[in-house]
């Protein structure tokens, strides 16, 4: 599937039972490498402002498009998905590009299990509630009531696991 | 087929062929179950995707939104659009129910009931959540009914700067239609009221309201007294 898969060593929670699952922020950028949607889903966490969010996505964007071509083995059939995960001693981003180009960039704890699941859910409630509402204009900033009620909810059941 | 026969309607299938002449008029298949007694769609459950009514329905709220002066011009494009489905629903409704209780409703309350249980079910596959009269003695012709989560507004976000529109107006004209069908001519708008501490549960709750035409209360008046 992805060039840059990076297995995930899990750890038996009866040895770990302090680490708390949590997932931090998502964000989603349309196929133009514009930010469509950024929320965080826990208090403390450091804040850019909202410029450098753009930066952010239109960044990820290009690292995004060159990873795609970073593939030594030309696989025969499909083409290389581009960066999926990236794991850091603090946090995970789970990268899911759909395939129209909007990604969704998932940051959770490192621990999380099933982030490509969480974003699969993500994107599910995307498809409902953006996607199908008759005032949403396609790669613009996503302003849905909606959605943001139940994106929340659902992420609040993730964190208080 | 031969080409000297008169077009028949469909009604009747293979059967009416073998009797073909020895009867005039409609042909009833031997079961009495015609084709306007079941949906078209046989499948099991007899319902259809939500997905697909969705993209249908907003297609259908965009193409309202053209051309449009405000959020009333609007709310009335929906309205008009429901209309003719409530009209006809009335009269397929009414076929479809058992012979003894196939006539349409004669007085308000029998309406109003029909349209929250047999028209609610036949469109959402349940009935409405509530049906009231106006408490307040200055509107008697006001009828409420209220469902918690329209199935139209189901994935509809309405942006803060039109916040007055509710696309259940859509539903609305439905109920008109059915209203006017049956001889209660009326204006049904429909409300957001999932505001305040009952919006923590059903954010979406939208209530229709029913106003009858002076007259029909009249009447309605005049029938009780006898």
């Amino acid at each position: 599937m992805s060039s840059f898969y990076i297995l995930q060593i899990s750890f038996p929670t009866v040895d770990t039972p302090q680490i708390c699952t949590v997932v931090y922020a998502l964000i989603i950028i349309n196929k133009a490498g514009g930010l469509v949607y950024q929320r965080d889903f826990t208090e403390g966490l450091n804040k850019l402002s909202v410029n450098d969010y753009l930066v952010l996505a239109g960044t990820f964007h290009g690292v995004h498009a060159i990873t795609t071509r970073l593939n030594p083995l030309h696989p025969p059939n499909e083409p290389p998905s581009g960066i999926e995960v990236m794991e850091t001693e603090h946090f995970r981003l789970q990268c899911f590009q759909t395939l129209t180009g909007t990604k969704f960039l998932l940051f959770t704890e490192p621990f999380q299990p099933n982030t490509d699941k969480i974003v699969a859910r993500i994107y599910e409630l995307y498809a409902d509630y953006v996607m199908k509402n008759p005032f949403y204009s396609l790669e613009m900033p996503i302003r849905s009531e909606g959605w943001e009620r139940r994106l929340v909810r659902e992420m609040r059941v993730l964190n208080s696991r | 087929m031969a080409s000297s026969q008169p077009v028949k309607p469909p009604l009747a299938g293979q059967p009416a062929q073998a009797q073909r002449g020895s009867q005039t008029g409609l042909k009833y298949p031997s079961s009495g179950k015609t084709i306007y007694n079941r949906p078209l769609n046989r499948s099991r459950t007899q319902e259809l995707s939500q997905a697909s009514f969705a993209y249908l329905f907003g297609e259908m709220v965009s193409y309202a939104q053209k051309r449009v002066t405000g959020i009333q011009d609007l709310e009335k494009r929906l309205n008009v659009q429901g209309h003719p489905i409530g009209l006809k629903l009335l009269d397929l409704l009414l076929y479809r129910e058992p012979t003894r209780s196939q006539t349409r409703p004669l007085n308000i309350i029998a309406l109003l009931q029909f349209i929250t249980t047999a028209l609610w079910r036949h469109l959402f596959s349940r009935p409405a959540d509530a049906l009231e009269k106006s408490s307040n003695p200055e509107t008697p012709d006001e009828y409420m009914i209220s469902d918690n989560e329209p199935l139209v507004n189901q994935y509809i976000s309405v942006p803060k700067e039109m916040n007055q529109l509710n696309c259940a107006a859509f539903v609305a004209g439905i109920v008109e239609g059915v209203c006017d069908g049956a001889g209660f001519p009326a204006r049904v708008t429909a409300h957001s009221v999932g505001k305040g501490e009952e919006g923590e549960l059903w954010p979406g709750k939208t209530v229709f309201l029913v106003k009858f035409q002076p007259e029909v209360v009249e009447r309605e008046a005049y029938l009780g007294k006898s």
